[in-house]
């Protein structure tokens, strides 16, 4: 096990974690539609594994101003979860929460911040419940952080933490509609030991 | 015509003047930035973590401060620049967020610039200028010839270290 890296797993390992990628996505958007009380549409998510110098590119550039959710994963596994928005997707989200109340500026106020927060709470805490029901083991996520800045400062931290173990960054695309499109993305970052976990308490153990 | 070539993540890059070396949206990683004014080269590299030692993957050596930091030295000395003559500036080390699970990861930023700043001391570079911590991104461009290292933020004014 201690030789285990993301460029090394077998293809079905891979599945596996694409499928429970899938699955949280999924329970997150449904989350989400229940919070702003709207259908929200989403497509097939895309699961990458990308090396460290493609992930900008991806967002939109390193330089795209991006809103980041950051928390803690705790219990039987350990690691960390991060979900990511573009900034005018974020604004969307936030106004539809706040009923069209959200100021019209450039920049978030207070009140915003704190939405946002709420609904990356709501939605990475589906994710992660949907894996805490798969897999059975008890997965408790910390209060979230956010930060609202360019694609590539917020990526660097789940980029490091990847980075200690391999060159490949695990990512989740998910992208979903309501009325206008929005690109969400989900990386969760799970400890080396707790990919062991995960994997053998599905039946497949590394 | 002088262009501005890109270093990207866990990456390292050198030029010569008139050229100029950028990298884009630094958080906890460090952007170092050497140059020799003298042979007009000039080098940066984008590292993310303190030291490769400590971590069993130690594949690309410009993911860290000290296999980084060495390897770019080599190559400017490759394209002629002397040690002697090389003057480092030091961007990035950000802590994005305020809290995270994983203790050793919270003061990554500092522990990077820390790590970068022992490097270049130990081989004998000196540090000018450095701009690294707080809690936010920067993009850095740096320009060998007068050893300008730009650094650009969301919301701040752009400076020049």
């Amino acid at each position: 096990m201690s030789d285990f890296s993301l460029e090394k797993v077998s293809e079905n390992y891979m599945d596996v974690l694409k499928e429970l990628g899938n699955i949280g996505a999924g329970n997150a958007m449904t989350a989400l539609s229940q919070m702003l009380g709207c259908k929200v549409d989403m497509r097939v998510p895309q699961i990458k594994l990308l090396e460290f110098k493609e992930v900008g590119a991806l967002m939109g550039g390193e330089e795209q101003i991006m809103v980041g959710v950051f928390l803690g994963v705790e219990g039987d596994i350990t690691g960390s979860m991060m979900f990511l928005v573009e900034k005018n997707s974020a604004k969307h989200l936030i106004n539809k929460l706040m009923m069209g109340m959200a100021p019209q500026s450039d920049d978030f106020t207070e009140m915003e911040l704190s939405a946002m927060k709420e609904v990356g709470n709501i939605i990475t805490g589906a994710y992660l419940n949907s894996l805490s029901m798969m897999t059975n083991l008890k997965i408790y996520p910390t209060p979230p952080e956010l930060a609202v800045d360019m694609a590539g400062a917020i990526l660097s931290v789940p980029a490091i933490e990847f980075g200690t173990v391999g060159d490949n960054i695990l990512l989740i695309q998910s992208q979903f509609f309501d009325e206008v499109e929005i690109d969400g993305y989900f990386i969760l970052i799970p400890d080396l030991d707790s990919y062991a976990k995960i994997l053998g308490s599905l039946g497949m153990p590394l | 015509m002088s262009e501005i070539i890109k270093v990207g993540m866990a990456d390292l890059k050198t030029c010569l003047s008139p050229n100029a070396l950028t990298t884009l949206g630094l958080g906890s990683c460090i952007g170092i930035a050497i140059s020799d004014p003298v042979a007009g080269v000039g080098g940066l590299a984008h590292i993310m973590l303190p030291d490769s030692t400590a971590i069993r993957n130690g594949g690309n050596i410009a993911k860290f401060a000290d296999t980084g930091i060495t390897e770019l030295v080599r190559q400017m000395e490759a394209l002629g620049a002397r040690r002697t003559r090389m003057k480092a500036k030091l961007a990035g080390g950000a802590t994005m967020f305020a809290t995270s699970a994983k203790s050793d990861m919270v003061q990554i930023g500092l522990r990077n610039a820390e790590a970068s700043a022992k490097k270049l001391k130990e081989l004998g570079i000196p540090v000018v200028a450095q701009d690294t911590g707080a809690n936010y991104g920067r993009t850095v461009i740096f320009y060998p010839e007068t050893g300008a290292y730009v650094i650009r933020a969301v919301g701040k004014p752009e400076r020049t270290i």
